[in-house]
Formats: C-alpha cells, structure tokens, sequence
C-alpha cells in the first residue's frame, strides 16, 4: 500500500504538486491521469526518491520512505520508462538480470528468472535472450523494460507513460498484454499517462490530476458516470461517454444465458463473454442483426445479446 | 585479428628503423652529400626512443590550454632545465581533450538510461561503473588518444631545454644545418605517432564491436 499525505513539491517558487493525498491500496493499478506539466510525473518520481517532496509524508506499507536506504526502496519498485532506458552495452538476458544481480541471486536462479520472465512477456527466450537493445522494435523493448521492472518480484510496479512512444497498434497490445499479466501476478501499480483512453482500459482507480492537485480519484466507471468538475468532464470526452462506458462493460453483464450451451453456428460472428458491450454493438450495427451470439472461452456458445438490451442497459 | 595488422605493422617499422638506421646511409648521403657524418650517432635510436616513451605516458593520464613552448619557458625558471618542465608541460597539453571528452561523453549518454539505473536501484558508484563509463569509454578513449598523439610530437620540444627524446636529432640538424639528422628524428617520431595512433583506433574498433553490435551484427 502506498500513502500520500498532504504531499507537495516545489520547483523554486513553482508548485508542480499541490497538497496532495492519495492511498493507493495494495494490488490496484492507480492511473494519474492529466495533461502534460500536471505534476503526475512528478508525483510518480517522489514515491521512489527520485525526487524527494517538499512537504507531507508519502508512506510505503505504513513505513516513511525517508526514513528508508533510497537504494534499497527502489530495489523493491519496479521501474518502467518511456523510452525503455535500457542499457545499450547489455544483452537483453543482462538487462533483465539487472535487479536480480544487484540483489546478489545466485546465477541459475537468475537465469530459470530471466527465462520466465521473458515466456511471460512472450518474448522468445532462444531468439532474443542475447540480443542488444538496439537490435529490438519498439515494442519488443518495452516488453523488456516490463521484464526487467518486474525481475526481482518487487511488490511496487511504477509506469511512467511506458507506451507513449509506441505506435497504437503496438500499444494496444502491451496494454491487454498488461492486463493479462497484472490478473497473474497482482502488483501495487501506479501507472502515469495523458491518454485517457488507457487511463479507463487499465485502471482499478484513476486519479485525474491538473495543475499539482488531484481533481478526482475513483473508479473508471464513476468517473465516466459522475465527473466532479467540467475539467474532468471534457478529459473523458462529454460527447463520448456513452461509448467509453459501454467499453468498460463486459458482454456477460447484459446477455440473455441460454439454458445449455452448444456449438456456435459456423460462418456467424460471435463476441466472447468478457468482450466489451461496446464491441457487442459494433457487430450488431455492422451486421444489422437483431442479436449476436456470445461464446465462452472454450468457443461454447453460451448465450446472445441482443440489441435492445445493448441499446438499454449498455451505458 | 585484421584491425590490429596497422599498429603492430608500424610498431615493427619503428623498431626496424630505430635499431638499423644506418642501412639507410646511401640515401641519407644522396640527400645531404656535404657532411661526413649523415646518421645521427650521439645516443641512439633506441634509447631515445626508450626515453621518449615515458614523457608521453606521463600524459596518458591526463593538457593543451598552454602552447608547449610557452608552459616550458614559464617551467625552466622554476623547475631547471631536463625533463621536469617538459613533464609539466606535457601533462598540461594532454589533461583537456581527456578532460573534455570525459565531459563529452558522460553527457551525450541518453538520459533515459540515467534514470532507468538510478530509479531501479542502482547506487551512484554502480551507475558510474556499470553503465557510464562503459557507455562513455569510446568518447573518453577518442580523447587519451588525441592526447597521446599531440603529446609524442610535444615531448620532442623538450630537447631544446635538455630532454632526451626523439628530438635531439632534429635539433641537432637544425643547429649544425644537417638536414639528414632532421630527417632521422622526424621520421621515427612521426612512426611513433602513427603506430600510437593506430593502435588507440585498433582498441577503438574492437570497443564497437563489443559494445554497439547492431554495426557489425549483420
């Protein structure tokens, strides 16, 4: 768990973070959301000591930071970068053992490490164990930087902005990717953006920060449904919510189950149970259908939504 | 192997030449065909080419905001004449493009790098030793070779207040008008320079090739 009490930082006479408090309990990802010079960088750094704060407490499982080795509380924070900030004179295995080596493992246990690690990232660990930063895409790195912030089990996961540079496609699938691996191994996250988007894809919580203070800190859904103030009303798109909520949604909510499953028809399109509402409603604008069949993991169809019931319940 | 054919190809000229010199006579004579005397013999090569040496190393480590003449008439008042001033001198003229370059390449390296070792937990002794100085050696080596090199053609001036180096010969020349002897000092000295310089280029390249592979990989 990570508390922020009445945090403020100073930059000379500027204020980047305002008299903060923010408790980001144990296994959630809190996305601080907002534009550029908001002061969420800034909060994210102060958390590990990259910088320290002006005033306040910022307390980690109940413990002041300050009163911790700046070293050892990184060691236990996994740290990811936008620019991957790997280190070029290191083979990826190397760059991954980083942690686990400044800890002193022993060498098999760094190796059976990095091994995993890289499976998880479905990064082939034959292909690229030995390859050199430069030699990777984009997205590769990144899946990197994860694994090398995720090495040594730290309990901490810090993000800042660690898909902007990369390109939609590439991103989207690093954010499902994120998605999947935050079910298995459950970290404490904070996670820094300015698109909103993803802010809502990823987080149990999002804090929308603007000018050093935090204008709002609750759920996607509550934020899409309840704003508290006109600036967090346009950061979510006014317009658009009704969209943004239907994406939040899972197709399990609002379909009609059938009493057994069976097979699906073949040749028609289907949606998966915890597909969005939104995706849902896509395929029944495209098709024109009235319904659309919904099918398990196991590829079992389950039940169907229908549009009406989209149309009513999906926002 | 092929990167390291030019330093010991020259080194092995420099040797040759400093020891066999005097196989050279007939084109020595043909060039300064007055004098009786056309290769250097006062020390020899060799031992000038000992003595040279280590100036230049003092200097490894380190000056050029003086002109070297100007540092060794400020130096001889103060330290007497011989290879005291020459080694003030030296070190001044190689400490700034080693200096510089130091700079140079600790703040070219990408700060994502930086901020990536500080904030996963590394300590600043680490963060020097692990990631900038390898990151940094190439620039910093670029410099301890451009200082070198300057270095072995200013450790010649300091046989004019006494030094024995590679320069004795050519001062020698100039004084009794006997360009042969010039000749002799420049050449080996010039050897010198070009084996030291291609041996910094040869440990230069083998660097790349550890350190950026993408170059080379493909």
């Amino acid at each position: 768990m990570i508390e922020l009490k009445n945090v403020t930082r100073r930059f000379g006479e500027t204020v980047a973070v305002d008299n903060i408090n923010l408790t980001i309990e144990t296994g959630e990802v809190c996305v601080l959301v907002g534009s550029s010079g908001c002061g969420k960088s800034t909060t994210l750094r102060m958390i590990n000591r990259l910088l320290p704060h002006s005033e306040g407490e910022i307390l980690v499982d109940g413990e002041d930071i300050t009163t911790m080795n700046p070293e050892q509380l990184r060691l236990n924070m996994g740290y990811v970068i936008q620019g991957t900030g790997l280190f070029p004179h290191w083979t990826v295995a190397r760059n991954i053992a980083m942690v686990p080596r400044l800890l002193k493992w022993p060498k098999e246990r760094i190796d059976a490490r990095v091994h995993e690690l890289m499976t998880l990232l479905d990064l082939d660990p034959q292909a690229h164990a030995h390859k050199y930063p430069q030699q990777l895409s984009g997205g590769q790195a990144q899946r990197v930087g994860v694994a090398r912030a995720l090495a040594a089990d730290p309990n901490i996961l810090l993000m800042d902005e660690p898909f902007g540079a990369l390109d939609a496609i590439t991103r989207e699938n690093l954010q499902l990717e994120m998605l999947r691996i935050q079910r298995q191994v459950r970290k404490t996250t904070v996670f820094v953006t300015h698109d909103i988007d993803e802010a809502l894809k990823l987080a149990t919580r999002i804090a929308v920060m603007d000018q050093g203070r935090i204008l709002q800190h609750d759920t996607p859904e509550n934020i899409l449904r309840d704003p508290s103030s006109e600036f967090v009303e346009n950061l979510v798109g006014k317009q658009d919510r009704g969209l943004k909520l239907m994406s939040l949604q899972s197709v399990r909510k609002v379909m009609t189950a059938h009493r057994d499953s069976r097979h699906p028809e073949p040749g028609v399109d289907t949606v998966r149970e915890d597909d969005s509402a939104r995706l849902a409603l896509s395929i029944v604008l495209w098709q024109g259908a009235e319904q659309v069949p919904v099918v398990n993991a196991d590829g079992q169809e389950i039940g169907f939504v229908t549009r009406e019931r989209l149309m009513q319940g999906g926002a | 192997m092929r990167i390291w054919l030019p330093p010991l190809l020259l080194a092995l000229l420099l040797c040759g030449l400093s020891v066999g010199m005097d196989t050279l006579q007939p084109l020595f004579q043909w060039l300064q065909p007055d004098k009786q005397g056309v290769i250097y013999k006062r020390e020899s090569f060799l031992f000038l080419l000992q003595n040279h040496l280590p100036l230049v190393n003092q200097v490894a480590s380190i000056g050029q905001t003086f002109p070297p003449v100007a540092v060794l008439a400020l130096a001889v008042p103060a330290l007497g004449f011989g290879e005291a001033p020459i080694v003030v001198a030296l070190i001044l003229y190689g400490l700034l493009p080693i200096l510089r370059n130091t700079l140079a390449g600790l703040e070219g390296l990408d700060p994502a790098v930086r901020e990536a070792a500080r904030g996963m937990g590394m300590s600043p002794m680490q963060v020097l030793l692990q990631v900038e100085l390898p990151l940094a050696g190439r620039v910093i080596l670029a410099g301890i070779r451009t200082s070198v090199t300057i270095n072995i053609a200013t450790a010649a001036i300091g046989s004019t207040i006494g030094a024995r180096t590679l320069g004795d010969p050519v001062i020698a020349g100039l004084v009794n008008g006997n360009t042969a002897y010039v000749l002799q000092g420049a050449i080996l000295i010039g050897l010198l320079a070009l084996t030291t310089d291609s041996l910094f280029e040869a440990i230069q390249r083998s660097w790349d090739r550890r350190l950026s592979p993408s170059v080379t990989a493909s």
